[in-house]
């Protein structure tokens, strides 16, 4: 297997970053990770995973969609879409990988959503193994091989050194890019780290949850079920989960007057929230349980309807970290998938 | 004292005097308490809980629980009795139908700080005297209770109780908390290394709301934010100065009605320590208006609200004429 | 680039009528003068006035009309009443078209069709109705039954009378729900002028209007014998993106906004009741 002294590590990213972007997990000011552009200085982080997940990069938080001139009686539409620069993503953990293809059911389905695929397209991601999970990480739960973790480029870190192994064609052409600060070595030591972590992975409190009940089938009884009106009693409604969840992807679509010309921009948006689904005729979803159920059954119940039984999460367990409440999926999956 | 709790609940619950306890409700893990209610004593038997970890306000929760038929039981720590009495001055929650006990607290742990001092794949955790103990995915690890309080308890401002209707242990005294310590740092930076400051810390702000909706003094029916027609409701930083206005508005909006309770800095994802900015309006009405702490009593109107003769102008009013120099 | 659903074509007005005090009916086509893009019929599209809004609003004129399509809007929010306080000339932003249609082709061909629909509920089913029209030889008896507060809310009032209930094939029965002076037609809501009227049973029924009147129509038909597999209409939901992918309109395992407007009620009922 291919591998880079970690000591090495900066020039690589050196070396990468004189052709494209390079974003990596560093520590922020808080003392937690989140993406950031390499640039000289910078460490790479060595926190399990990052705040906020890396969906960012394909749907970020805020996008401009168009703009438009109006004169009179006259509108322009002006089509602001740029054709991306090639980047690349170092460190993305299994969890946040196997997002992304939930996020092409979603964006990638007919019409195609054109902001989304371009910068899909431009993406090279260098994924990271992990070797030290956290006790409220559930990826096994869904099949996703944290000691394997897909992508164009999949790493290992050791000790001392990062092992590669290409995935795609993307993958070979930048390992060919580094090929001088790269040796061949000897890839017994991933295979075991990758044992070592599998033991750890089937000892996590909640890999083995039971999912048999979210089908299709049972939606009328789930979505009936008395327990939502507890499980929903101390939500706050603020929508901290939504955000920092790697698949959630509802969005809002506003128009913001700049005074000369209107931006239409899409943002994030949370079925937690209040105006959700407000229309001029009435709400559906007037009080915090409506909503809390929905943001579940959709994850749970009516996404795996739709997409061949994939549910909509991917035990990342950042909801786990930080609802203010500490109420999270594991909880409602607990409660609603006993009999 | 959580035996003490769960007896004196169920008591009062089988006597009819309450028909609901608002409380903590035992996780995974014993570090994930959720607020909830309780109404039944199984329930309460099964998973009450109150432990190092029950940091949460729980007088938020009265403003929609004490219109409903019947009493609620609420078990209040020392500061979340202060934003309990400022809801009652601002009329929002009914008194007749709440029942307050007060319970003491000698701090409660923030699991953040378990985290970054190393506490990785923990499955259980528990205070013991000054030591803290973890159960994880590898190994057990202790912690030095002190290193890891929560940073709004290593200030507290006061162990005793504001208003109650029954107080379970001793009762605690005001302390000199040096709260304003942190404050104060950042007003002796110049405008720009402070400007620095904030801009670095809001640029991490996600607009997730969870310090709106956790704030007790933050209990609009329809929040402006949430108002399309006000102009400030745009969801995302449609430019990124907007996530600092959110906050700077936010805390004027509730100026003279902080009591202090730190759950604004607990809940945010990003750990940015908004309770510096509320801080400094408390400073700022010290210091213009004379002491004054919203929440730690009954009686005084808050200087925002009421005026004197003596009260300092803004120096518009200096300006155009007015005011004690005119 | 690569053609992106978002981004919407721009239309011209080019006839407004005042329907009712709140409802007009707009004109509009490319700025080519033709018509902006086809479509079928009970099919939406986004509307947008840049900086004030987007919304759904269904085609009311039929894909027969190769000239120009119609939308008639209620007065009920910032971008409808934007709207209605246009001029001929004004130019908006036309996404579409979105959703699914009626069956016209399929299921419906060469069945008698019953037509219910209350207040500005009448918009979408006539594309339907106009279709029909213009392709009458292939569809049974055609009944249509509308009803609306009073004589001036009634939608379409003009097309209703010079050309509806002048086609000897089809039937007209109106209703406004208070007697008023200049009206000597039919007093009473809907699902019980519905119940008078005893439709035949053979009859396919489309039904769009007040959530209310849908309810009691509904229970109506059904204590007189109909079936929910012979029910269709068509829903409103808040609606952002309209191509499903916002999440906004999602109910159970379907997005209104791809997998409707139009449905059986059969469907609806497999659906958990959050509209």
């Amino acid at each position: 297997m291919l591998s880079l002294l970690k000591s090495k590590l900066n020039e690589f990213f050196e070396l990468v970053a004189k052709e494209t972007l390079v974003y990596l997990p560093v520590d922020n000011s808080s003392g937690q990770a989140s993406y950031q552009k390499w640039k000289e200085g910078v460490v790479y982080s060595s926190a399990l995973n990052t705040v906020r997940s890396a969906k960012d990069f394909f749907f970020p938080q805020m996008e401009n969609l168009m703009d438009f001139k109006m004169q009179g009686k006259s509108v322009e539409v002006v089509d602001t879409r740029v054709e991306k620069e090639d980047f690349v993503i170092f460190g993305v953990r299994a969890c946040d990988v196997a997002s992304f293809s939930i996020l092409d059911k979603v964006f990638l389905a007919d019409p195609v959503d054109t902001y989304y695929q371009n910068r899909r397209d431009h993406a090279v991601i260098i994924s990271m193994a992990c070797s030290k999970p956290e006790s409220t990480c559930f990826c096994p739960l869904y099949g996703i091989d944290a000691t394997k973790p897909e992508g164009d480029l999949s790493a290992w870190e050791t000790e001392d050194r990062i092992f590669f192994k290409a995935n795609t064609q993307k993958g070979e052409v930048l390992l060919n890019n580094a090929s001088r600060l790269l040796e061949e070595s000897e890839g017994q030591i991933v295979e075991v780290q990758r044992e070592t972590t599998k033991k750890i992975l089937e000892e996590l409190p909640f890999a083995h949850l039971d999912l048999s009940k979210f089908k299709g089938e049972n939606l009328m009884e789930l979505f009936n079920s008395p327990k939502w009106a507890e499980l929903s009693q101390s939500c706050l409604g603020c929508g901290t989960c939504t955000f920092v969840c790697p698949t959630c992807q509802c969005f809002d679509i506003k128009d913001f007057d700049t005074g000369h010309g209107v931006k239409r921009f899409r943002c994030w948006d949370s079925c937690m929230y209040s105006e959700f689904t407000k229309m001029a005729a009435a709400n559906p979803r007037l009080t915090q349980l409506e909503r809390f159920r929905q943001r579940f059954m959709h994850k749970l119940v009516y996404f795996p309807d739709n997409n061949e039984g994939t549910y909509g999460c991917v035990g990342c367990g950042r909801c786990l970290i930080k609802c203010p409440v500490s109420m999270n999926i594991v909880k409602v999956i607990k409660q609603l998938g006993e009999e | 004292m959580q035996e003490t709790m769960i007896e004196r609940a169920k008591a009062l619950m089988e006597s009819k005097s309450v028909v609901r306890v608002v409380g903590w409700r035992i996780g995974e893990f014993g570090y994930d308490v959720t607020p909830s209610v309780f109404t039944t004593v199984d329930d309460l038997n099964g998973n009450f809980v109150y432990n190092d970890f029950c940091g949460s306000n729980l007088s938020k929760y009265l403003v929609r629980l004490s219109c409903e038929e019947g009493k609620v039981l609420v078990f209040l720590k020392p500061c979340d009795t202060y934003s309990f009495t400022q809801l009652l001055k601002e009329h929002r929650i009914h008194r007749d139908n709440v029942y307050a006990i007060g319970i003491p607290c000698n701090g409660k742990i923030d699991i953040e700080k378990v985290r970054q001092a190393g506490g990785e794949g923990i499955t259980a955790i528990r205070s013991e005297g000054s030591t803290v103990i973890a159960r994880t995915l590898y190994g057990e690890k202790k912690f030095d209770r002190k290193e890891v309080l929560s940073e709004r308890c290593l200030n507290c401002k006061s162990k005793k109780h504001v208003t109650y209707d029954e107080l379970l242990g001793e009762e605690g005294e005001v302390l000199d908390s040096h709260r304003f310590d942190m404050v104060e740092k950042l007003e002796a930076m110049s405008s720009n290394e402070r400007f620095e400051f904030w801009r670095n810390e809001l640029s991490r702000c996600i607009r997730c709301n969870a310090c709106r909706n956790v704030c007790p003094a933050c209990t609009c029916e329809k929040c402006i934010f949430d108002n399309d027609n006000s102009g400030v409701s745009n969801k995302a930083a449609a430019d990124s100065f907007e996530e600092n206005m959110f906050h700077i508005i936010r805390a004027f909006h509730v100026a003279g009605r902080c009591t202090d309770c730190g759950e604004c800095s607990r809940v945010c994802p990003e750990h940015i320590p908004l309770h510096l900015l509320n801080r400094k309006f408390i400073k700022d009405i010290n210091e213009l208006y004379g002491e004054y702490q919203a929440g730690s009593d009954m009686e005084t109107v808050s200087p925002l609200t009421s005026y004197t003769i003596e009260d300092d102008d803004p120096s518009i009013v200096n300006r155009r004429g007015g005011g004690h120099d005119a | 680039m690569q053609k992106e659903s978002l981004i919407p074509s721009v239309g011209v007005v080019t006839d407004i009528r005042q329907e009712t005090p709140d409802v007009k009916t707009f004109r509009v086509v490319g700025l080519d003068g033709k018509k902006l893009f086809e479509h079928k019929c009970g099919q939406c599209a986004m509307l947008s006035v840049p900086g004030v809004g987007e919304a759904m609003i269904s085609i009311t004129s039929s894909p027969t009309n190769e000239k120009f399509m119609e939308f008639s809007v209620k007065k009920c929010g910032c971008l409808t009443s934007w709207l209605h306080s246009m001029e001929v000339g004004q130019q908006i932003l036309v996404r579409g078209p979105y959703g699914n249609s009626f069956p016209v082709d399929t299921t419906l061909k060469g069945q008698g069709l019953l037509f219910i629909a209350g207040g500005i509920g009448l918009a979408p089913l006539r594309s339907v109705i106009n279709y029909v029209r213009d392709n009458r030889e292939n569809y049974g008896d055609v009944q249509i039954v509308y009803g609306s507060r009073s004589k001036e809310d009634l939608v379409d009032y003009k097309e209703i009378l010079d050309e509806w209930a002048a086609d000897s094939t089809i039937k007209v029965n109106l209703t406004i729900d208070k007697a008023q002076d200049n009206w000597s037609g039919h007093v009473g809501f809907v699902p019980n002028y519905v119940k008078e009227l005893q439709p035949a049973l053979s009859k396919t029924v489309l039904i769009c209007g007040p959530p209310i009147m849908i309810k009691f129509t509904l229970m109506g038909l059904k204590d007189l014998g109909f079936k929910e597999t012979q029910v269709y209409t068509t829903m409103e939901m808040r609606m952002k993106c309209g191509i499903g992918k916002c999440g906004r309109c999602n109910i159970g395992n379907k997005y209104v906004c791809k997998d409707g407007p139009v449905f059986r009620f059969d469907e609806l009922g497999e659906l958990p009741s959050e509209y």
